[in-house]
This record gives structure tokens, C-alpha cells and sequence, in this order.
């Protein structure tokens, strides 16, 4: 089977600022790859590149085996990112709206049919927000926002499914039932990309482990990931100490 | 904001075939307004002016239509819908009250409601060049049509400078929103002939609507529903999130053009009779009175076409009875509107 992802000697820097060095990486079909890094590691800039949002400077990407910048296939694809857009604090949009946005590359130009509403309702209702459907966006709180976007991702049906730092502002109730969402959606045959900073949560669900910091210091199983050093020399690399070297004083 | 241009090439398909159903709707629209809206328009509005003539008469004879006339001084003539330039300025502006508002609902919640404006200021210099165009050559007198192709070249530019500099940014329109209208203040003044006919597309005129513009109208309207019909979840998904629209695969290149060459086509069907200062607040104000009130953006969408209808023909209607330019007792009317729609939000 080719993989859902493949990442071959990756190199990517914003304004001559290398973010992304020499990165090696594939993820087969059906994965749950929880991604760790430092603060700048290129965490973002990574999985932006592995969806095709990015291009890098130098190396090849695939994803189910096309190059990732020529890949059409829109339906197969979610992204949950770490913010919202600019336009949901103030946009007039519903929740049932952004959702069935997620149905969109599935219509294209046709008419959404009873299949993309009933993937809309089921949707809905995965994430628990069915009685806020009609509310608009702006109004709810950051956690109810984030489920949106979540449900947004699952109505698309897509066989890969890249959250960055989805549970940001989920209240800690919420957590563990989006956690077993996500297993549960693994367990259908979704491949998972997931990058979180909570150390515990990632190596508790994803099934295997990406460390990296500008560089991939580590991509394998989780448990071997756990008996290794890999976490340790990301977050004690030359470019953390940098980060948090004090400023000023002799 | 990321507008990669090798995304044409990924779903060329689909746009083709928006491409090729706009086609073939610009060529029908061209057949009914030349065959059809004629005998359509005449009829309509005979029967209007008959229904007006019939029911004025009643009410005037009642005693609510005898106090309202001695009390408020109104007079029930039914000139209002039975004069023929009145009859061109409300069809006009009916129909620009449905189209800009529309395409203004994707303008302003893009933070782009600035580009109708510089738009509107680039297609004065092509009505400029028009008018002294048609005053050399007779056959070639028709400074709307220059507007058009002038503003639609504008547009594109506009686009080209915004997939250059990752976005639309201020610098780039106050540029073309100033050149376009120097270009036009040069001409004109070069010939100094035609000033009142230069004042009815800076200022807007209702009795300047003549009946061919009427026609191309019709034809833009149809246009616009046609494009809004076929492409508004492209759009839509654009407006809120460009970056989850590039993910799903939308060319977001070829939708935010079509969107911007729209506007522009929006914007000098407008400007005869809001004139090209005022254009943009048709494109703007009813569109931020409706997004006030409502939480969908699709029912935000259908309430600024109604609130563009009642800024139309409030602004009308008050600029007969005070005799005040029309273009400005709309965007007055549409302004109150707005005012209400946010003491309507506060009250709630």
C-alpha cells in the first residue's frame, strides 16, 4: 500500500531562516503519528508542507503517492489548525454553515445532496454540538469554536486527518472524549497526523512518534520513542538554549 | 494570505466549466435584452402605471388619502411610476440593489470593501476615455461600455498586484483609486465639453439612465446571479477560511478573480446612478446593516439584497419629494438603515 504521506529530505526556511532541515519522514495509511517538538521547531511549518499548503525549498513530498503540490484530490484531506480564522470572530456564520463547508470539495460546483447533509448532521452530533448548529460562530467560546472546525474536518470524510494543537481552549471535560474520538476515528482506517504540546496526551494516543526541532531527531514507535533520548536532545538543542538565553545583563 | 497560482492548473476542470456556463449565460442574456426585456419592460410598466393611476385615484377620494393631502400636502400622481425616465431609474436601480449587495457580502467580509471604491474610481477614467472617444468618433459613443473594459482590466491588474504581494493591499488600491481618477480629471479637462454629462458619472443621475443602460443591467444581473448561483460554497469558503479552501483543493486564484472582475462589472453598472463616488457604499452599507442583524451568512445575504431594495427606493422616493441627487438620498437612506440595524442589535 503507498503510504498516506511522504516526506524526502524536506528543507524550508522563511526569509533565509531555516525552519526545516534535511526532514525524512513517511506515514502509512492508517497511522496515528503524534508529532513533538520545541516551541519554532517547525512542528506547523511541517505539516503544512505535508498537506501541500507549503512548498519546500528543496526535497519531495507525496501524499497517497502524488506529489503533494499537484495532488487535486480535496475530499481526502482535513486540517484542524492551532487558530482561527480572522473571519470567525466577525462573520455572520452559523455553526451548521462552517460545518457543511466541510462538504464543499465533495459538491464542487453541483448542489449539496441528502448525503452531504446527513455527513453534516452525523458530523454534528460526533463532536456533540448539534443543539448549537444555528448559533453563530462569533459567539461561542474558544472551545466550542475549535469543535467546529473539528466537525468541520469529519464532515469532509477525509481519509487523512492533520489536527495542530486542535484542543487548544477545550475545556478539560471535552479532552478525554476528543482523544477517544480521535482513536475511534484511527480505528475506522483514518490516518492521523497530531501535534500537540502535551507530551503525555501525544505518546499516550499516536502510534508512532516524530521528534524534531529544525531536524528529525526521532521517527518511530511510540514505546521506542519512550525508551529513547530523542525528546531530550530536541528540547535541549542549540536553538532552545538560544531561545531561552536571558537578554541583557553582562 | 497564499494565492498559488499552480492550483489553476490542478482543477482546471471545474473552471472551465464555470467559465463556459457564465459564457453561455452572457450569450443569452444578450438575446433576451435584445429580444425579450423590450416588450417585457413596456408591459410591466404600463400595467404598473395603470394599477398606480387606478388605485391613487380610489385612495385620494378616501378620507385617510383627504387628511394625508390636506395635512401633509401629499399629492397622489402616479408620475412617480408612469414617467418613462423614472420607470429607467427605479428597473436600474432595483436591479443594482440586488447585484451589489450580493457581491458586497464577500467584499466586505473579506475586509476588501475599499476595492469597489478604487474600482469605481478606475472605470471614471474609462468612462472619461469613452466620452472623448465618442466625441471623435459618434459610432463609438457609449462611455459605459469603455468603463466596463476599463474597470475589468483594473480589476485584473489588481489581482495580479495582490497575487504579487500576498494580498490586497492599502498602498496598491489608494494607487489605482487615485490614478483612475486622475486619468479621468486629465481628459476631462482636455475636453472641457462634456462637464454635465462628466457630473452624472461622478455624482450619478437618475434621469440619465438611458434605456440601453437598462439593458445592460438586465444582462449584468443575470450574469451575477448566474456566477453567485454556480460558485457561492467556492466563495463562501474562501471568504471565512482561505486556508482550509486551498486544503479542499478550491482554486482560490481563479474564484478571488472572478470575484474582483464581478465587482468591477457591479460597480459601473452602479455608477450611473450612484455615481462613481458613491458607488461603494451600495456594495458596503446594506451589507453591514444585514450582517449586524442576522447569524447566517446565507440569510445575511438575502437580508442585504432587502436592504439594498429599501435604501433604493427610500432614497428615491425622498429625493423626488425634496428634490435632493438621488444617489446621495440613497446612500442616506441605506446609512439610516444601518443606524437602525445597530439600535435594533443594542436593544436586544
Amino acid at each position: 500500500m503507498t503510504s498516506a504521506i511522504s516526506v524526502d529530505d524536506v528543507h524550508f526556511a522563511y526569509d533565509d531562516e531555516p525552519v526545516l532541515r534535511g526532514v525524512s519522514l513517511s506515514v502509512e495509511q492508517g497511522a496515528f503519528l503524534g508529532v513533538l517538538g520545541p516551541n519554532g521547531s517547525g512542528k506547523t511549518t511541517l505539516v503544512r508542507i505535508m498537506l501541500g499548503l507549503e512548498r519546500p525549498d528543496a526535497g519531495r513530498v507525496e501524499l497517497f503517492g502524488q506529489p503533494a503540490e499537484t495532488f487535486t484530490d480535496g475530499t481526502r484531506l482535513g486540517y484542524v489548525s492551532q487558530h482561527s480564522t480572522d473571519a470567525d470572530a466577525t462573520m455572520p456564520v452559523t455553526v451548521r454553515e462552517v460545518v457543511t463547508m466541510g462538504r464543499y470539495a465533495h459538491a464542487g460546483i453541483d448542489r449539496l445532496n441528502d448525503a452531504d447533509h446527513a455527513a453534516v448532521d452525523d458530523a454534528l452530533e460526533r463532536v456533540d454540538i448539534t443543539d448549537i448548529a444555528g448559533r453563530r460562530l462569533s459567539t461561542l467560546s474558544g472551545g466550542q469554536r475549535q469543535r467546529a472546525y473539528i466537525a468541520r474536518a469529519l464532515a469532509s470524510e477525509a481519509d487523512l486527518l492533520a489536527l495542530d494543537e486542535p484542543t487548544v481552549g477545550i475545556d478539560a471535560d471535552s479532552l478525554a472524549r476528543f482523544y477517544d474520538l480521535l482513536g475511534e476515528l484511527n480505528d475506522e482506517g483514518i490516518t492521523i497526523v497530531l501535534v500537540e504540546h502535551d507530551i503525555g496526551v501525544v505518546t499516550e494516543h499516536a502510534s508512532t512518534i516524530a521528534c524534531l526541532d529544525g531536524e528529525l531527531y526521532a521517527h518511530c514507535e511510540t514505546s521506542a520513542f519512550l525508551e529513547s533520548d530523542a525528546l531530550e536532545r530536541a528540547f535541549s538543542s542549540v536553538r532552545v538554549a538560544n531561545a531561552h538565553r536571558p537578554v541583557g545583563g553582562d | 494570505m497564499s494565492l498559488d497560482r499552480s492550483s489553476l492548473l490542478r482543477s482546471v476542470r471545474e473552471e472551465f466549466l464555470v467559465l463556459g456556463i457564465l459564457a453561455a449565460v452572457a450569450l443569452l442574456s444578450a438575446g433576451f435584452i435584445v429580444a425579450v426585456f423590450p416588450t417585457l419592460y413596456s408591459l410591466f410598466w404600463s400595467s404598473t402605471c395603470h394599477s398606480f393611476e387606478v388605485g391613487l385615484g380610489a385612495f385620494s377620494t378616501t378620507w385617510v388619502g383627504q387628511q394625508l393631502s390636506t395635512w401633509l400636502g401629499l399629492s397622489f400622481d402616479p408620475w412617480l411610476v408612469c414617467s418613462g425616465f423614472l420607470q429607467r431609474g427605479f428597473t436600474a436601480g432595483i436591479l443594482i440593489a440586488i447585484t451589489a449587495p450580493v457581491v458586497g457580502a464577500y467584499l466586505v467580509n473579506r475586509q476588501m470593501a475599499l476595492i469597489g471604491e478604487a474600482l469605481a474610481h478606475t472605470a471614471f477614467g474609462g468612462v472619461a476615455i469613452g466620452l472623448f472617444v465618442g466625441a471623435a468618433v459618434p459610432s463609438l459613443n457609449y462611455p459605459l461600455g469603455f468603463a466596463l473594459v476599463v474597470a475589468a482590466i483594473a480589476a485584473l491588474g489588481m489581482q495580479y498586484v495582490a497575487v504579487k504581494t500576498d494580498g490586497y493591499a492599502d498602498v496598491p488600491i489608494a494607487i489605482m483609486l487615485t490614478g483612475g481618477f486622475a486619468v479621468g480629471v486629465a481628459i476631462i479637462s482636455y475636453g472641457v465639453t462634456f462637464s454635465a454629462t462628466v457630473e452624472s458619472y461622478l455624482f450619478g443621475d437618475i434621469l440619465f439612465v438611458p434605456f440601453e443602460n437598462v439593458q445592460l443591467m438586465v444582462a449584468l444581473t443575470l450574469i451575477v446571479a448566474a456566477t453567485i448561483a454556480l460558485t457561492h460554497k467556492q466563495l463562501l469558503f474562501i471568504t471565512f477560511d482561505r486556508e482550509a479552501a486551498r486544503l479542499a483543493r478550491i482554486n482560490v486564484w481563479f474564484y478571488d478573480t472572478l470575484l474582483i472582475v464581478l465587482t468591477a462589472l457591479v460597480v459601473v453598472a452602479a455608477m450611473q446612478i450612484l455615481g462613481a463616488i458613491l458607488v461603494a457604499g451600495m456594495l458596503v452599507i446594506p451589507v453591514a446593516a444585514a450582517m449586524v442583524l442576522t447569524s447566517s451568512f446565507t440569510r445575511g445575504l438575502v437580508l442585504s439584497v432587502l436592504f439594498g431594495q429599501l435604501a433604493i427606493v427610500g432614497g428615491i422616493l425622498s429625493s423626488a419629494h425634496w428634490n435632493v441627487a438621488t444617489g446621495a438620498m440613497i446612500i442616506i437612506a441605506a446609512i439610516c438603515l444601518y443606524l437602525g440595524a445597530l439600535a435594533v442589535t443594542s436593544l436586544r
